[in-house]
């Protein structure tokens, strides 16, 4: 009997196969296009950080001599810590920002509509724009941000214009550009919430707090979670903001990996370093994002 | 329709191509026959890359003359500094330039196209009578200006320009009011900026580039007055770490933390120019090009208030650090004769005049700068004339002439900023030199 089984499905398989072998054609062109756009880029900038690459000069191909450079290359490294540093600070913060004014807007309250769009407005703007008004708002003795301290009696500051400020300085900027979009994922979490647990711990006489911990937490845990993988990578890659702002100065106080890779490839054109951080800094990237997938299945509901 | 090519057709089309191609020539013959014609080339439509500023303004303004003058089109972009050398770099690179004719600075970008070999040569052309008119008078083209256009083997691959030297822009109110007089050398103005610092009154001063990369070439300024440059010697070789260098590294410091706005380390010429226009600076070292925003009575506060200085001199030296910006044709250009006759007309006597009423820079040139027609004209003071005059004779290069100059800037960059932010000038620039020493003795050795 199981022998006769086996034998059936075999030849359903093969009848199977034989029956979509025409259509396994159409497979080549989605093969070829994302081989060109995709695998191809990626297996040249692999070469590309095996060779000694000057544009202007000849290529030489010097093996992972450009990853050892890198490993003690004291600019590299900082700007390593820089990215970590920034993206600790550019996530939480929105993250733990975003939640509390979805909480608030989910309430229902008067003009509810016009405030929430007032408040999505940043996340609208372009980046670059953005930044440029924000490096006026910096400017230690001309910018308006220094006024306003002077408003409530605090001394100035010098904001992106010193290495101990910078990056603070860069995160608020963050915080005002992306703690909408936070907000938006865990608004739309809040609003696909069942109301009959609210209900019952209601009749229970469950205070708020307990009911945001025991019920509105975990229940959009999921959502959260999203919103954390999606601005780990945003923030991780952030490039406008600093280099607008201040171009990884003051000297290479706020320099991230994105911006040292911009310097190396298009400033001083040497492709091949310039190489070996992509794919180092894509290392990193899949690293992490596989921890937070992790993390994701663990949050999803039971 | 789609027309076939066979073997015939295209056993045809190279017959024809090798009778057309002694066609070609008639141009050569053409001109063998007359002198220089500026319509020899009508027609046709140069493709113009330039760097956003006055340079780019002027050529849009007059380009309807230039194809009045020649029956030659000009498409012109303009892109910002930056963008516009990496667009450069990238497209030469490349092998098909969109662009028959650009800008660039020799001090940036020199070296880099003199070794990859992506200019034109024009040294025969400059001296062929059909192809360079009296006019141009490229006798009084500046040594300094041709040096630059020449590579290091002696072709001539570009035209200069104009140049920019580093000044000292002051607010004679200021000083005035301060009854301090303008200072002749290094420690006056040491003492002039602590005089006329006034915190109290948000006035600093001394202004001046402070940020990564940029700050570079006001410590050169600087450096000039220990009578010494970047590099030495051949093979090239980094002095940036003798003891003058520190020296000149210590005053930098002094003079910016000590007397500079807060949050200097993060200046760059746009805000020290801007902190200046608002009168809110004494002293301010840049570069020539700054008079006509400063005199500019929509932008500037301290219109008809500002005086120009040369460069106070140091213990062991006197100078001004200078910049020049040329033309060049890529060697792979569509239309290179169109392009090197625009390339006459944007380096020649005439726009070089234009150039310097407006104060957009100073010409590789001494007609202009000595033409009254022009002086009576200049839209600036006769003052900042005057002082570039004579910053002309201390002229020295204010960068290394190698090919990695934009990593060179910012390493030393970011020890001058660091020594904004409290750090130990020897350390800084030892530390510095050690780390930027490996870089080019491998570009100079390629």
């Amino acid at each position: 009997m199981a022998g006769a089984d086996v034998t059936t499905a075999a030849g359903t398989r093969a009848a199977g196969e034989r029956r979509l072998r025409p259509y396994l054609l159409f497979i080549w062109p989605a093969l070829i296009v994302s081989s060109a756009v995709i695998i191809f880029p990626w297996i040249f900038t692999i070469w590309m950080s095996l060779n000694d690459w000057h544009i202007g000069s000849k290529q030489v191909f010097i093996g992972v001599d450009n990853y050892v450079a890198l490993a003690t290359n004291r600019r590299f490294l900082e700007s390593i810590g820089h990215t970590i540093y920034f993206t600790i600070l550019a996530v939480a913060l929105p993250m733990v920002l975003g939640t509390i004014s979805a909480l608030v807007f989910h309430k229902k309250f008067r003009g509810r509509g016009f405030f929430r769009t007032l408040f999505i407005m940043p996340m609208m703007a372009t980046p670059v724009a953005v930044s440029l008004i924000w490096t006026m708002m910096f400017h230690p003795q001309l910018g308006v941000l220094n006024y306003f301290l002077s408003l409530v009696g605090l001394p100035p500051s010098e904001w992106v214009y010193s290495p101990n400020t910078v990056i603070p300085s860069l995160i608020l900027v963050e915080i005002w550009l992306w703690t909408p979009f936070v907000m938006i994922i865990v608004l739309g979490g809040l609003a696909s919430l069942p109301t009959e647990p609210y209900e019952a711990a209601l009749i229970d006489g469950a205070s708020q707090w307990q009911m945001f911990w025991k019920i509105t937490y975990p229940l959009v845990l999921p959502f959260l979670v999203v919103a954390l993988i999606m601005r780990t990578i945003d923030a991780l890659k952030v490039f406008e903001t600093i280099w607008v702002i201040s171009n990884g100065g003051p000297g290479t106080s706020s320099e991230v990996l994105n911006v040292y890779l911009y310097a190396q490839a298009f400033a001083y054109n040497q492709v091949g370093t310039a190489s070996a951080v992509v794919v180092v800094f894509f290392a990193i990237i899949v690293a992490l994002s596989l921890v937070l997938l992790w993390a994701r299945q663990k949050a999803k509901w039971n | 329709m789609v027309r076939s090519i066979t073997r015939r057709r295209a056993l045809q089309g190279v017959a024809l191509g090798g009778l057309a191609a002694p066609m070609l020539n008639t141009v050569t013959a053409y001109a063998q026959s007359g002198a220089f014609n500026w319509q020899r080339f009508k027609g046709q439509t140069v493709e113009v890359l330039m760097e956003t500023g006055p340079r780019a303004d002027l050529m849009k303004k007059y380009q309807k003359e230039f194809l009045d003058q020649t029956g030659i089109k000009l498409g012109i972009e303009v892109i910002p500094e930056q963008q516009a050398r990496q667009k450069v770099a990238i497209e030469l690179n490349s092998g098909k330039p969109s662009f028959d004719l650009f800008n660039f600075a020799f001090h940036v970008q020199k070296r880099q196209f003199e070794k990859a070999g992506w200019l034109l040569e024009i040294t025969d052309w400059l001296k062929d009578p059909q192809m360079m008119p009296a006019e141009y008078e490229l006798g009084d083209v500046s040594k300094l200006g041709m040096s630059f256009a020449t590579t290091s083997d002696g072709k001539v691959n570009a035209l200069p320009i104009l140049c920019d030297y580093f000044m000292v822009y002051y607010n004679k109110e200021l000083f005035a009011k301060k009854g301090v007089a303008f200072p002749k050398t290094l420690d006056e103005m040491m003492a002039a900026a602590a005089a006329l610092n006034d915190r109290s009154a948000g006035i600093s001063g001394f202004v001046g580039r402070g940020v990564r990369n940029a700050n570079v070439v006001l410590w050169t300024q600087l450096l000039s007055g220990w009578g010494q440059e970047t590099v030495t010697g051949k093979p090239l070789r980094l002095i940036t770490d003798t003891p003058d260098a520190i020296a000149s590294a210590e005053y930098y410091k002094k003079l910016l933390s000590s007397y500079g706005p807060a949050g200097i380390a993060g200046f760059n010429w746009n805000e020290a120019q801007g902190l200046f226009m608002q009168g809110k600076a004494a002293m301010w070292i840049d570069a020539t090009g700054f008079a006509a925003p400063v005199e500019d009575k929509t932008k500037s506060r301290v219109v008809g208030k500002v005086g120009y200085g040369v460069p106070p001199s140091g213990p062991k030296g006197h100078g001004s650090v200078t910049f020049g910006t040329g033309m060049a044709i890529p060697k792979n250009a569509a239309r290179k004769e169109a392009a090197y006759y625009t390339m006459l007309w944007m380096t020649g006597p005439k726009m070089a005049g234009r150039m310097l009423q407006v104060g957009g820079g100073i010409p590789f040139r001494t007609a202009p700068l000595k033409d009254p027609a022009v002086l009576s004209t200049l839209t600036v003071p006769r003052e900042w004339a005057d002082c570039a005059a004579g910053c002309a004779p201390i002229s020295m290069p204010g960068l290394p002439v190698i090919v990695p100059v934009t990593e060179f800037r910012d390493v030393i960059g970011t020890a001058l900023t660091n020594l904004l932010g409290g750090a130990d000038p020897a350390t800084e620039m030892k530390r510095a030199t050690a780390e930027f020493k490996p870089v080019l003795d491998k570009s100079e050795a390629s």
